[in-house]
């Protein structure tokens, strides 16, 4: 059973008087271990259908199921369970916490956790996670005295600690210079191929696409060689907000 | 759902990473905290003062007064009957429980000589030493008269200072006798100056004596309306001077015409009042059924007999009393609550402030799994731990401007615990209701919004 599978997805913004369709009409599916990368200029809808299958936003109409269950008709409490349990986020940006040593950084996400694992297995979790992305000498070290890939890659240890099937990279090099990249992108394809981790690489840099194994083109709200969907069939589920 | 001690954690790592602004913020709470302490503790202080001068005046004190006699129809107005004893008094100190001390009081007004000098006080009270401890006036010189002195009946008196400067204008008069309706009574003690009673009459114008010496040596009878000016004519003159061939027989025997024109007065043990003080003027009610219900009993009255006595209390001034502490209280209560409406509004600025430079912080705490409830329970548990932290110095900081009062000066303090337990409530209430606002706002962001913040 594929991991993600999304039919029809139309994404609607409320501008005053008219709407604003960023998506027309996205369906696609990946099969859980995909390494894909999701290309498009900046606004293509590309961004808008990230924060869908990231379960920060739903859309207008059209189903999405990730790992069997139906996210469009999900609460914005089971969507917040769902992205804690199976979703790891990376950011261009990194979004770790000031002042906030890597270690507590990458333990963030336990504290939103449901499992019932003890502080210390977390701790331990954490620990054998930054050693794997090569920062074991710099667990007590704040983002400040951390370079940028070195930042990206506390990052990128928070996003596993959870144990999550899907990991989003949103632009995860745009921050980095290309020897950085380089090395960040390799570790995702080991993650990949090591542990199977289904990585979803958001970007617009054809090289980095270049890494994953499929790459989606996203143009005007469609994926590049679907049709519009000119009307939303009588199976969609319409929700609203 | 989240748990309480996570949140907690969360919580105060997020104040750590700010402490300046922390203790700034919560500088209002501490502030605010520290007035109410300080406010409180020395307006107990003053109250209680206040309380304790009120007191002074007589508002914790009841009179009882010998009720009317009356013989054929006629009536001889309040206090002529002549049942009240010191026996009574003895009695309701001891028996009444919501009474501290009570003693009989013997009054009169005679004319005191030392030397040349010669004086009418406003109050002469023939007494026990419990009276001291009613009207709470204490000696200056010398020393009260004791119990010995009431059962023995001595010739001894205390004066008060009124007294002292009419009768000895060169001071000194401890050990000196002075005439007393021509008893002689030695000076035992000076009384503390008292100053105008509320009537405006002058308190320290007083003899003291021991009422058994009063009674039975120098007045003679319950109520001696005696006329100074024909007591003073009387002075000095005798049958000798009149008639000197005559020899006089001093004693003669009276003939029973005489007998029966002048009967020999019966000495009635009888007291004019009875003073009864009381611990607090709460008590008053209490004390004075209790008292009723005692000496009816002891004088034998009948259920439906109307009472030979009556009791009389200063209920205005317990009144007043009531309300000044009222009054005290409320206005306190006002500042208290202004303070830390103040220091509230300084928690929820802080808070929201807060809230928008940490949006980034938000959304990241969103996208990895945060629930809305769980920041609204992380922004008000923070501000809470502010409030929280703000009332334990608050506490420290009011304990010391209170005792810092205390030895400058000099004002009256009392230590409140009801006002600190208060204060710890109040911090976590303001945290809840300020910090709710800032909470809710930083719940209801968009994760996506968020993340994108600037």
């Amino acid at each position: 059973m594929e991991l993600i599978r999304i039919s029809n997805i139309v994404k609607t913004y409320q501008l005053g008087a008219g709407g604003l369709q960023v998506l027309k009409g996205v369906s696609l599916s990946i099969q859980p271990g995909e390494m894909v990368a999701l290309m498009g200029a900046s606004g293509s809808g590309k961004t808008t259908l990230m924060n869908i299958l990231g379960c920060l936003d739903r859309p207008t109409s059209g189903r999405y199921f990730l790992d069997g269950e139906e996210i469009s008709r999900m609460s914005v409490n089971q969507r917040a369970l769902v992205r804690n349990e199976k979703i790891g986020f990376v950011f261009q940006n990194f979004n770790l916490l000031a002042r906030t040593t890597a270690l507590e950084n990458v333990l963030l996400p336990t504290a939103y956790s449901d499992a019932p694992v003890s502080g210390k297995t977390h701790r331990q979790r954490a620990a054998d996670l930054l050693k794997q992305v090569g920062l074991a000498e710099r667990m007590d070290h704040e983002p400040s005295q951390l370079s940028g890939g070195q930042q990206q890659r506390v990052a990128i240890a928070r996003s596993l600690v959870n144990n999550p099937k899907l990991l989003l990279a949103d632009e995860p090099t745009g921050n980095l210079d290309s020897r950085t990249s380089e090395e960040v992108l390799e570790m995702f394809q080991e993650l990949n191929r090591t542990k199977g981790i289904t990585i979803l690489l958001v970007t617009h840099d054809a090289n980095v696409a270049a890494h994953a194994q499929r790459t989606i083109h996203i143009r005007d709200g469609l994926i590049d060689g679907q049709p519009p969907a000119a009307e939303a069939p009588p199976s969609a589920v319409t929700t609203t907000g | 759902m989240l748990k309480l001690s996570t949140t907690l954690t969360t919580a105060l790592r997020a104040l750590q990473r700010n402490p300046l602004r922390s203790a700034l913020t919560t500088l209002g709470i501490i502030i605010g905290i520290a007035a109410v302490i300080a406010m409180v503790q020395i307006g107990e202080g003053s109250s209680a003062a206040i309380k304790q001068t009120i007191a002074n005046m007589g508002a914790n004190e009841l009179i009882i007064f010998p009720g009317a006699a009356a013989s054929g129809g006629v009536s001889f107005g309040g206090g002529s009957a002549v049942t009240l004893t010191s026996a009574d008094a003895d009695a309701v100190a001891r028996d009444c429980p919501s009474v501290s001390a009570a003693a009989p009081v013997v009054n009169g007004r005679m004319q005191l000589v030392r030397d040349s000098r010669n004086w009418v006080p406003q109050f002469i009270a023939g007494t026990t030493p419990a009276y001291f401890t009613i009207r709470d006036w204490a000696i200056s010189q010398g020393r009260m008269f004791g119990n010995d002195d009431v059962s023995g009946a001595n010739e001894v008196c205390v004066l008060g200072q009124t007294v002292v400067h009419q009768l000895f204008p060169s001071g000194k008069p401890l050990g000196k006798t002075i005439l007393v309706n021509q008893v002689p009574l030695k000076v035992i003690g000076i009384l503390q100056r008292k100053g105008a009673n509320m009537m405006g009459m002058d308190q320290d114008d007083i003899l003291v004596m021991p009422w058994t010496t009063m009674k039975y040596r120098v007045s003679g009878t319950a109520l001696q309306n005696q006329n100074q000016s024909s007591a003073a004519a009387n002075n000095g003159f005798s049958t000798d001077q009149l008639y000197p061939e005559t020899s006089q027989n001093l004693y003669p025997v009276p003939s029973s015409v005489e007998t029966a024109d002048l009967p020999q007065p019966v000495r009635f043990p009888n007291v004019n009042t009875i003073m009864v003080s009381v611990p607090t003027s709460a008590q008053i009610p209490q004390a004075m059924k209790e008292i009723t219900s005692l000496l009816r009993q002891r004088h034998h009255l009948r259920a439906g007999e109307p009472s030979d006595f009556n009791i009389r209390n200063l209920a205005e001034i317990s009144h007043a009393l009531g309300q000044t502490s009222r009054l005290m209280t409320n206005l306190l209560t006002g500042v208290a609550l202004i303070s830390l409406m103040v220091g509230g509004v300084g928690i929820m600025n802080i808070m929201l402030v807060s809230v928008t430079e940490r949006t980034r912080e938000i959304g990241l705490r969103m996208a990895i799994g945060a629930k809305p409830a769980d920041i609204l329970g992380q922004f008000i548990l923070e501000a809470i731990v502010l409030c929280l932290f703000g009332g334990a110095l608050g506490i420290l900081l009011g304990q010391a401007m209170s005792s810092v009062v205390k030895a400058v000066l000099h004002w009256p303090i009392q230590l409140s615990a009801p006002a600190m337990v208060a204060s710890v409530a109040v911090s976590v209430a303001v945290g809840l209701v300020f910090g709710y606002y800032p909470a809710w706002k930083a719940s209801r962001l968009d994760p996506i919004e968020a993340l994108r913040y600037e």
